[in-house]
């Protein structure tokens, strides 16, 4: 029985998997600790779906898919920008009608140039079948992310939380926004890997939604998001040795399952509690 | 509670003059609106400076060029004598921001954010040092905020948050301190007490441009007022620029009115009119030609 339970670690796809799929966890929970705060969740689905072409385009030309789908990453993210400020469109309809254009453009792609990897690879994701080459672009992305994203935490923290003292300090929030939508594109695409398309949404929101729940400051936010992250991320891969694939989708259920026990329990900001006090406060005055 | 003198010590980065001076400034909008054309003033360090005007007249335009967030397209800004981004890098302004502009959802407490003041000080993993720690519990311990220090941000009344972004600018040592519109939705006593601080800061040196819808309190804290519509309309010491005349000017139709004198007011000889004036906020009264000063503690202390 246990020894049945260690298989998964003696295989060194596994162990691949398994680790690659805890970092890029862990980097897309620290970004999703800004990214919901900041109301811009869909954001990064957004982002995940417009890549889909620059993915297609780099397999075509052989060149790494991390190029094409930063590329297209900041494509997305210019046209975004472009279509807001010359029209009064609100924001959800120019992000849901640049993301979804780049995705059937894609989709199209894949369908006219038969390609050695198929889109459902894209879309959904296969990190059991990741080739060492990719290992080494999502280890470097994610690994240069992480640091970035550790050096940097509190200037973001400041510039998300109050733009205009960020500025009275002499930081460049320009730069610094610009520098966290650069590091959010190369995450997406690291997660692309991992769990697809479809399911990037859920990385880079889920375990920041769940951490909100648990406290109040941001530091421990963050750590506790990015063990979430982690975590499920690591389990869900090892978890998908036994059913057989649908790693995404097994990471996601595991963080959402996360979630639901927070949204639940949490201390102070869980439903229980909340009734708890209700309660007592009933019993307080009868 | 809150004014207990506490000497402000100097930050060394900028023991130099602490000045604000505004030239011909410009600024247009993207959409082509000219908030502000060609206005003109110059502060000294140890003033209390109102910026006084009617809705949409420029006032938060201004505070927005002084921190370079928006571009003038003609004039300039200068803080201390250089221009605004080499003064914002050297923690010379602090900002308290009009309510709005704020998430107060973010989870960070009360002491974060103060704490966020220290940032500018700290090196560039911005880890605070026993000093920086020693400083925001004075820096909150000066606005009465202590007993709330492990509050979440939006978890407090309207003047507490007040306060607590007031105590971020204390714990920056900013020698210029711009603060938009801090008495609006404040009790009587907060803004006393706001007001109080703001006095220790001026005897310590420091320079504060206030933007404010409460004519009343004016004459009471600043010394000289900007008044400004769309451009600067006069500039100068408080009782020279602060008149009925030119308030009328800088209001038009906004401002609300009552003038008496003569038997409605008096049954001796005196002949000195009443008038009230307000848009809406804290009326001013004027006794004859003179703002009603109610408090004498206003006194400016001599210059050095
Ligand atoms: N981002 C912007 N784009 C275009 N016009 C703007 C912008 N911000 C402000 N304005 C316009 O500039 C003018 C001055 O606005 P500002 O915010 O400086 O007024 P204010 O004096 O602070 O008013 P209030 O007393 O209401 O705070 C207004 O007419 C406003 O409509
Ligand atoms: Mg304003």
């Amino acid at each position: 029985m246990i020894a049945e339970l260690l298989v998964p670690f003696s295989y060194e796809y596994m162990l691949k998997a398994m680790w690659v799929s805890a970092l890029v966890g862990a980097v897309c929970a620290f970004l999703s600790a800004y990214l919901m705060l900041k109301g811009w969740s869909l954001m990064g689905d957004a982002l995940a779906h417009s890549i889909v072409p620059g993915v297609a385009g780099a397999y075509i030309l052989g060149i790494p898919f991390a190029f094409g789908a930063f590329f297209a990453g900041i494509l997305a993210s210019v046209s975004m920008g472009f279509v807001k400020q010359h029209t009064r469109l609100r924001e959800d309809a120019v992000i849901g009608l640049v993301f979804t254009s780049l995705f059937a453009l894609g989709l199209l792609m894949a369908s006219i140039w038969p390609m050695s990897v198929s889109v459902q690879t894209i879309v959904l994701g296969n990190i059991l079948a990741i080739s060492n080459e990719d290992v080494v672009q999502v280890a470097i992305i994610a690994g240069v992310s992480l640091a970035v994203l550790a050096l940097k935490w509190k200037d973001l923290m400041v510039t998300f939380f109050d733009e205009s003292h960020a500025r009275s300090m002499g930081l460049n929030t320009v730069f610094l926004k610009g520098l966290f939508f650069t590091l959010l594109s190369a995450c997406t695409v690291a997660a692309l890997q991992t769990v697809g398309a479809c399911l990037v949404i859920a990385m880079v929101v889920t375990p920041g939604a769940t951490a909100y729940l648990l406290t109040d400051r941001f530091g421990r936010l963050i750590v506790i998001s990015i063990a979430i992250g982690a975590i499920t991320s690591f389990v869900g891969a090892y978890i998908s040795y036994f059913i057989d694939g649908a790693t995404g989708g097994v990471i996601v259920t595991l963080q959402t399952l996360l979630f639901l026990v927070a949204f639940y329990l949490a201390p102070k900001h869980g439903v229980l509690a909340a009734r708890r006090r209700r309660m007592e406060l009933a019993g307080a005055e009868a | 509670m809150l004014t207990q003198p506490t000497r402000v010590e100097l930050n060394p980065a900028s023991a130099l003059v602490a000045g604000i001076s505004v030239h011909g400034l410009t600024v247009t909008y993207n959409n082509g609106f000219t908030a502000v054309r060609d206005a003109t003033f110059d502060l000294e360090p140890g003033t209390i400076c109102a910026l006084v005007g009617v809705n949409g007249s420029g006032k938060s335009t201004i505070f927005k060029a002084i921190m370079g967030f928006v571009r003038p397209s003609a004039g300039e800004v200068r803080l201390c004598g250089r221009p605004v981004e080499e003064a914002l890098k050297r923690n010379i302004v602090a900002y308290v921001p009009q309510s709005e502009d704020v998430d107060w959802n973010f989870p960070v407490l009360v002491e974060d954010v103060v704490m966020m003041g220290r940032y500018g000080h700290m090196n560039f993993l911005r880890m605070p040092s026993r000093a920086d720690r020693y400083k925001i519990d004075e820096a909150l311990e000066r606005v009465g905020m202590s007993a709330y220090r492990s509050r979440q941000i939006g978890e407090l009344s309207g003047g507490q948050k007040k306060r607590v972004f007031l105590a971020r600018s204390l714990a920056q040592e900013g020698r210029i301190i711009l603060l938009d519109e801090p008495f609006t939705g404040v009790d009587v006593k907060t803004e006393a007490a706001i007001i109080g601080l703001l006095r220790e800061l001026r005897a310590a040196g420091h320079l504060m441009l206030v933007s404010t819808h409460n004519l009343g309190s004016v004459p009471d804290f600043c010394d000289e007022v900007v008044l400004i519509n769309r451009t600067v309309l006069a500039a100068g010491p408080t009782a020279e620029v602060f008149t009925q005349v030119n308030l009328e000017r800088a209001f038009g139709g906004v401002l609300r009115n009552f003038s008496m004198g003569g038997t409605a007011l008096h049954d001796d000889a005196d002949s000195r009119r009443l008038t009230v004036l307000t848009d809406d906020e804290r009326p001013l009264v004027l006794y004859g030609d003179q703002p009603g000063v109610r408090d004498a503690s206003n006194a400016r202390p001599p210059a050095k």
